[in-house]
């Protein structure tokens, strides 16, 4: 039993009037998790729920992969049968839905649930059950999605899943119902940490904390929970009236009588569009924390910065319909879109000059995270490129379908958001584990990722000039696409290596890496006073900020506020704009309620697919799911 | 690294009501997530109305009279849903009590109407895509009827029992103005669903 555990323990016990010793061992009993596996299951502490979230995401990246490569096995040669055509639209399907929803999505809230309320200064984040429901929902809609894959249920109408394809009359079976109700299992997931996160940044921030002086990665996240709440909902609803369309016969997108199939399209893309900026924001937070960092100083144009991120999170919502210039909508209307298709490029400009000014300003030092940031400037620099090129619709027309679009979104989304989430982790694993990962397999996993990519994706630009489809399971001997394809291949594979070696370098950096101490990159944001990995409760004292990079502003000693309790979780939450103490709030105890409403919602997602009554006692059995853990369960809870 | 102590935060209260607090931001944001889902869903209508070169499509609006009853009930409510809201601000419990049963009897009706015009409502649902787009919107609200309802339901009972004091009374209020917000996306539902066609 811990010693702290024997204490005794007066209700009230603040942190004034204790040594340091025996302070932090009553705050990591406190805000520890309980033993055994139902407290491993019940935990509410940011950083457990991040590290599963962490890890998760990446078991599905590692799963996405190796449907890529299969896809590339396959495109390899012409008519080759490594896999036939019903398999290669699952495949393809998967891949993408799960790329997009399982793991690059997950993989950015799991970083902010992770490192927010650390770098923002504070014990946990906001509703931690909430937290915990959220992965629990996640890891749900995940192996929903891969035991239908294996069963042979895979959808297999794309990952935008278009009707009259994926609707009553052409979707086969229950395939597009396992894509509509994995959005719905993914966003009810997102959603809740989008939430978390908004709450714990404007509220839970260290006293003094000014908005605009929250570190640029924080700001990010913010940006990024916000397009959530805005842009999720237009795809539930997109995936909700779908499974209506085909389950109960409603015809929102039967044109027959009366719907539109153009409606889903919309709804898609209002999502859809935004949902690039949301994988794409929380990458330029992490170039951010990084260029920071290694440059030594703070990011040039702090301002400049938040604003452009706004201004970005804002226009983002301005661009869907440039997906849909192929569908023939009226001119003035294109051109519009056209136009702020063009105009966003405008604030990613303004960061990377401002990146670029921080470097140059700087005194560089030269590590993996700062390799991963320069492969990042380059390969997303030419993604934007082919993404002016594509909003100009007689280009789009051209190229519409083919493998240039392909070859355009992994330019941004590999290199937009992969490149920096790399980059990302071996810049907080030491944090995370308290080791370092191993140099000299980072700088081969950075060679071998930028090479390896630039082979595979380089040649697709080309090879969809020529006219090859995305989608379609093989080509012909006759038509010139066979060394473009090959190339392509081998580039894949060096990629896949690539990954092979970082995931290698981490699972064996975990157990033998150089000890890392709370801040072996001398960095100046809050998350690199707790220690390396971070106790239960982050910090022993909640420090008083009076800077952006807090770190390097007092580096004789750190100014604190007493009087927070000890003997029960409480944290400190301030005002919206500049942080004065307002309130000490409990935050919650560790719980079993969150997992068991999670599965109770996972039951109540699956059946709908089979029967609308499912909605109704599946609603009722979630209710009562939710009666367990919202009522408190000892009378103290109601005095906190 | 060495510390010093700047203040002192042991005065502070353990909770409090609106913006100091942390679940009136959560609630907002679920309110801000709902509302999007609510704007879609009118957006939606709007869509399918104004590509349909008549509309409403084959059938005549929807009798108003109960989505009317429904509006007048949701409107008189606010008068005991501002009053729960300061008889927590005073945390005056016997009266946050009956308040609360008396919202919660509120709730039942409006389900009950709800449900009731759920029954007669024509074009049904699988008619044609108008019948469609109006049962998504007024199945939308029902959900967020229903989930206020249960929401009341079990703080009603919880301020009956020892645990009603405290913290809880923020929760009564946070109650309240969600019920603000079931109230506020029903009205330009009403407005398409029963008046839109007909003007
Ligand atoms: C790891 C290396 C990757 C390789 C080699 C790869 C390869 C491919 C290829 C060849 C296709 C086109 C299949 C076809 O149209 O026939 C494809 C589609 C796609 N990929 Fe990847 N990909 C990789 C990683 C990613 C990542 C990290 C993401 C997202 C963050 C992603 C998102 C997508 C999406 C959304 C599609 C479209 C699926 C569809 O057409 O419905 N991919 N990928
Ligand atoms: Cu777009």
């Amino acid at each position: 039993m811990p010693r702290a555990a024997a204490m005794p323990r007066p209700a009230n016990q603040r942190d004034t009037g204790l040594d340091d010793a025996e302070l932090r061992e009553r705050l990591a009993y406190t805000w520890g998790r309980r033993p055994g596996i139902v407290g491993w299951l019940s935990t509410v502490d940011h950083k457990e729920i991040g590290r599963r979230y962490i890890a998760t995401a990446f078991v599905f990246l590692a799963l996405g992969g190796l449907l890529a490569a299969s896809i590339r096995l396959q495109l390899a040669r012409p008519e080759a049968h490594v896999v036939g055509p019903d398999l290669y639209n699952q495949i393809f399907t998967t891949h993408g839905s799960n790329m997009m929803f399982l793991f690059a999505v997950p993989v950015m809230q799991a970083f902010s649930l992770y490192l927010v309320p650390l770098m923002v200064g504070n014990r946990n984040i906001a509703f931690g059950r909430l937290g915990a429901y959220s992965y629990w929902m996640f890891l749900a809609g995940g192996i929903f999605l891969w035991v239908s894959f294996l069963l042979d249920i895979g959808p297999d109408v794309g990952w935008f899943a278009y009707v009259p394809l994926s609707g009553p009359q052409y979707g086969i079976g229950k395939r597009p119902d396992v894509w509509a109700q994995m959005i719905t299992f993914t966003e009810v997931a997102s959603m809740a940490a989008a939430v978390q996160t908004i709450v714990t940044v404007f509220k839970h921030r260290a006293p003094g904390m000014k908005l605009t002086e929250m570190p640029l990665f924080v700001w990010a996240m913010l940006v990024t929970a916000f397009m959530i709440i805005f842009a999720m909902p237009a795809v539930m609803i997109a995936s909700t009236s779908l499974i209506l369309d085909r389950l109960v016969g409603t015809h929102f997108f039967n044109p027959s009588e009366g719907g539109s199939a153009l409606l889903f399209q919309h709804l898609f893309w209002f999502f859809g569009h935004p949902e690039v900026y949301i994988i794409f924001i929380p990458g330029t937070g992490m170039v951010s924390a990084i260029v920071e960092t290694f440059a030594r100083r703070p990011v040039f144009g702090h301002i400049a910065m938040i604003i452009s991120l706004v201004a970005t999170g804002m226009l983002a919502f301005g661009l869907w319909v440039h997906h849909m210039f192929a569908t023939g909508l009226p001119e003035l209307g294109a051109s519009f879109f056209t136009i702020m298709s063009m105009t966003i490029a405008i604030p990613s400009g303004l960061q990377i000059f401002c990146w670029l000014t921080t470097l140059f300003t700087g005194t560089p030092v030269i590590r993996t995270p700062l390799l991963f940031i320069f492969g990042f400037f380059f390969i997303f620099v030419l993604g934007g490129m082919t993404g002016v090129m594509v909003a100009s619709i007689p280009i789009d027309l051209q190229v519409h379908d083919t493998f240039f679009v392909v070859a355009h979104f992994h330019y941004v989304l590999i290199g937009g958001a992969v490149f920096p989430l790399i980059g990302a982790t071996y810049y907080w694993f030491p944090k995370i584990t308290g080791r370092m990962m191993s140099e000299r397999l980072g700088t081969w996993n950075f060679w071998l990722a930028f090479i390896g990519f630039n082979v595979a994706f380089f040649p697709m630009h080309i090879l969809g000039m020529l006219g090859m489809p995305r989608r379609v399971y093989t080509y012909q001997h006759d038509v010139g696409w066979e060394g473009l394809n090959l190339t392509s291949s081998i580039g894949a594979l060096i990629l896949a290596a690539s990954f092979a070696l970082f995931f290698f370098n981490m699972w064996r950096s975990a157990r033998t890496g150089a000890l890392a101490g709370p801040n072996p990159w001398g960095a100046g944001t809050l998350e690199w006073l707790a220690e390396s990995p971070p106790l239960p409760h982050n910090f022993d004292q909640i420090p008083v900020v009076t800077h952006a990079t807090p770190l390097w502003a007092e580096r004789e000693s750190l100014p604190i506020v007493s009087g927070i309790s000890v003997n029960k979780r409480e944290i400190l939450v301030t005002s919206l704009t500049d942080a004065r103490p307002e309130i000490r709030e409990a935050s919650p105890d560790s719980s079993i309620w969150p997992l068991i409403a999670a599965i109770a919602t996972t039951v109540a997602f699956i059946a709908s697919i089979f029967s609308p009554w499912a909605v109704v006692w599946g609603g009722a059995l979630v209710g009562v799911t939710l009666i367990g853990w919202f009522w408190p369960k000892t009378i103290q809870e109601d005095l906190e | 690294m060495k510390t010093r102590v700047v203040a002192n935060v042991s005065s502070l209260p353990t909770y409090g009501f609106g913006t100091s607090a942390s679940t009136w931001w959560g609630t907002l944001g679920f309110c801000a997530i709902e509302g999007t889902g609510f704007v879609l869903a009118i957006g939606m209508y709007l869509f399918l109305a104004f590509n349909n070169p008549h509309w409403p499509l084959g059938f005549a609006p929807p009798m108003h009279w109960p989505g009317t009853a429904l509006t007048v009930l949701l409107l008189a409510s606010l008068i005991p849903n501002v009053m729960v809201d300061r008889a927590a601000h005073q945390e005056n419990l016997p009266r946050v009590r009956w308040l609360l049963v008396l919202m919660t009897a509120i709730g039942f009706v409006a389900i009950a109407i709800r449900f009731v015009e759920f029954y007669m409502l024509i074009p049904r649902w699988d008619s044609n895509a108008y019948g469609s787009i109006i049962w998504l919107l007024l199945g939308l609200h029902a959900t967020h009827l229903i989930t206020d309802v249960g929401d009341s339901v079990v703080l009603t009972a919880l301020m009956f029992t020892k645990h009603g004091r405290a913290k809880r009374f923020a929760d009564v209020s946070d109650n309240a103005f969600y019920w603000y917000f079931v109230v506020g996306a029903w009205l330009p539902i009403y407005y398409l669903v029963y008046w839109f066609p007909i003007l």
